[in-house]
């Protein structure tokens, strides 16, 4: 069952497409990679998942309800950490999870607080105001929060922003235990590929508010598999024959070209292909990895 | 909605900027009733200096209930600046601090959230009046003690007796709370518009001020709107010290001269807050949070 279902996507500010035609779909007990340079949307589209922001187009639905329709009910089972871990300064670690913990419809019992508190290694400091926390306590806090009702789904937008390294290792090693322990659904997001594929199952690339690649991590980050660039004096054409052809479910369409992922070895029955159909091939570039080309898309890296 | 309702109170409560207000209206009227108890004699003298020849006033002229309506029009102008402090940081500064998505992502609408906001601000302001309340009657009163309500209109004078003055304070106390929750809503419809907190702070404060003026001008213009704005009956309090009289020109005891002024006001301000409120709701519904 899909816990969460995202059908084309959109959201414009003004002339800026945030999220162009993002269609994704997230089943239950995955750790989901949500990848992309800042600025590609990954933000956005988590924020429309929690209804902070409206969708300019398309469709979400959750746990099997239209978020617009459920909003409430589905809320309830969802723990959110956004961005920066944002908090109320002058309140206590203690008093922002007893806040919260008036919000949720179950009562929710000073031990699990107290749990919670230990769970994200703030138990010692749960007295002292929020003003003086380091950003790894913010996050974790944060993280605290999201988890204090037991959600069915956490998403995690850039959770290990700021953090340092044992704070890093932290947060990945609870992100697996929530996932493995807890069955919990995960979906968490970040600009870091190496972050990413060593806690999700699944992994979503997006640039420029579009989706790029998506699939088990395994099979995207498969070495005997590369992303053909295809660039041609027709791109509608090529797209059309591909399109009608074994490789459509591997096909992607971005303004630079088309791309595909396949294993190394069928390059030349590609090659051969595009001879075959006729298609006005400029070029044909192999790139070597997924890494390799997301690096290239996050030209910061 | 009674959860989060107390979450905000409890906001209110352990925020150090909700004490100015308490502090600084403490302030003044402990240095207002400190000067009036050491100079008070010469400042009765002075105000009483232009009837004396043609009016003699027995008992105390400088009591405790004059001593609050003193306080009062002194202090109801300058109140309405210190609810915006608060009113007015109510959704703009959760939005400043980032902290309105976390708010936003629980399973209560933007709806409820915004209605319990103002819900607290009001609270927020009926505590100060009450601080207010306490401080220039009830103080007021042991220090100074009672006696009739003499006071000096543009005019005429009313002297209210002692035992028919209590109750005005306490409607006028009433009609202020709807004056000052206008000024809440201001506030709250400004900090909807918003993602900082002085920027709605400075508006509403800058909208007191501007329409204040407007209400004051006496120009044929500005006289078609001056009666639906919130600011010309803001300081309709005042009608309850005004009373009518019986054929001899004595005070009818328990009387107010123009009930239907009040109740106009009241129907006025509440129209604003609910305009103000519904406006915020609709901007915040409508609103992406991207801070």
């Amino acid at each position: 069952m899909s816990v969460i279902k995202v059908q084309a996507l959109s959201k414009n500010f003004g002339a800026l497409k945030a999220v162009d035609q993002l269609s994704f779909e997230v089943a239950a007990g995955q750790v989901y990679g949500f990848l992309g340079q800042n600025g590609s949307g990954k933000s956005t589209t988590i924020r429309m998942l929690l209804s902070l922001i409206h969708p300019s187009e398309g469709h979400i639905e959750m746990f099997g309800q239209t978020l617009t329709d459920h909003r409430s009910a589905i809320l309830e089972q969802v723990g959110a950490v956004i961005e920066r871990p944002d908090l109320y300064p002058y309140l206590t670690a203690q008093e922002h999870l007893s806040l919260f913990a008036k919000l949720r419809k179950q009562k929710i019992a000073a031990s699990k607080i107290e749990a919670t508190l230990a769970q994200v290694g703030l138990l010692a400091r749960a007295n002292d105001k929020v003003q003086t926390y380091s950003l790894g306590m913010k996050q974790r806090l944060g993280i605290g929060i999201a988890l204090l009702h037991d959600p069915k789904l956490i998403i995690l937008d850039e959770p290990t922003n700021g953090l340092d390294p044992q704070g890093i290792a932290d947060i990945r090693q609870l992100i697996k235990s929530l996932s493995k322990e807890e069955g919990k659904t995960v979906l968490v997001s970040s600009h870091l590929l190496s972050e990413i594929e060593q806690i999700a199952s699944h992994i979503l690339i997006i640039h420029q508010g579009k989706k790029m690649a998506e699939g088990p991590t395994s099979s995207l980050l498969d070495p005997n598999k590369t992303i053909v660039q295809i660039k041609t004096l027709d791109d509608a054409d090529a797209k059309q024959k591909l399109m009608e052809s074994s490789y459509r479910s591997n096909l992607l369409e971005r303004n630079e070209g088309l791309y595909l992922t396949i294993p190394k070895l069928e390059i030349p029955a590609l090659n051969a292909f595009i001879v075959a159909s006729n298609i006005d091939l400029i070029s044909l570039e192999a790139k070597n990895s997924l890494e390799d080309y997301f690096l290239q898309l996050t030209s910061t890296y | 909605m009674w959860p989060i309702i107390q979450i905000e109170l409890f906001k209110i409560y352990k925020r150090p900027r909700t004490y100015i207000a308490f502090g600084a209206i403490a302030a003044l009227i402990l240095v207002i009733q400190m000067g009036l108890k050491i100079d008070g004699e010469a400042y009765a003298e002075f105000l009483m200096k232009d009837i004396n020849d043609t009016l003699t006033v027995d008992g105390k002229v400088l009591n405790g209930y004059l001593i609050c309506y003193i306080l009062l029009q002194l202090l109801l102008v300058h109140v309405p600046l210190l609810v915006a402090l608060i009113a007015a940081d109510m959704l703009s500064g959760e939005a400043n601090l980032g902290t309105l998505r976390l708010l936003f992502t629980t399973p209560y609408s933007r709806t409820q959230w915004v209605l319990a906001k103002f819900v607290a601000a009001s609270l927020y302001t009926i505590l100060l009046l009450i601080w207010l309340a306490f401080l220039a009657l009830f103080l007021s009163m042991w220090i100074f003690g009672t006696d009739d309500l003499f006071l000096m209109k543009s005019n005429y004078v009313v002297l209210i007796q002692e035992q028919d003055v209590f109750w005005r304070y306490l409607g006028a106390f009433v009609f202020a709370s709807f004056s000052l929750l206008t000024v809440a809503a201001l506030g709250f419809l400004m900090s909807s518009l918003a993602n900082n907190s002085i920027g709605p702070i400075v508006a509403t404060i800058s909208a007191i001020v501007f329409f204040t003026i407007l209400s004051t001008l006496n120009i044929p213009l500005f006289n078609v709107v001056k009666p639906y704005l919130f600011t010309t009956h803001m300081n309709n309090w005042k009608e309850f010290f005004d009373i009518q009289v019986n054929e001899s020109n004595d005070a009818i005891t328990g009387s107010i001269l123009n009930v239907a002024k009040i109740k106009n006001s009241i129907i006025i301000l509440a129209i604003h807050i609910g305009l103000f409120v519904g406006a915020s709701i609709w901007i915040m519904k409508k609103k992406d949070i991207l801070s």
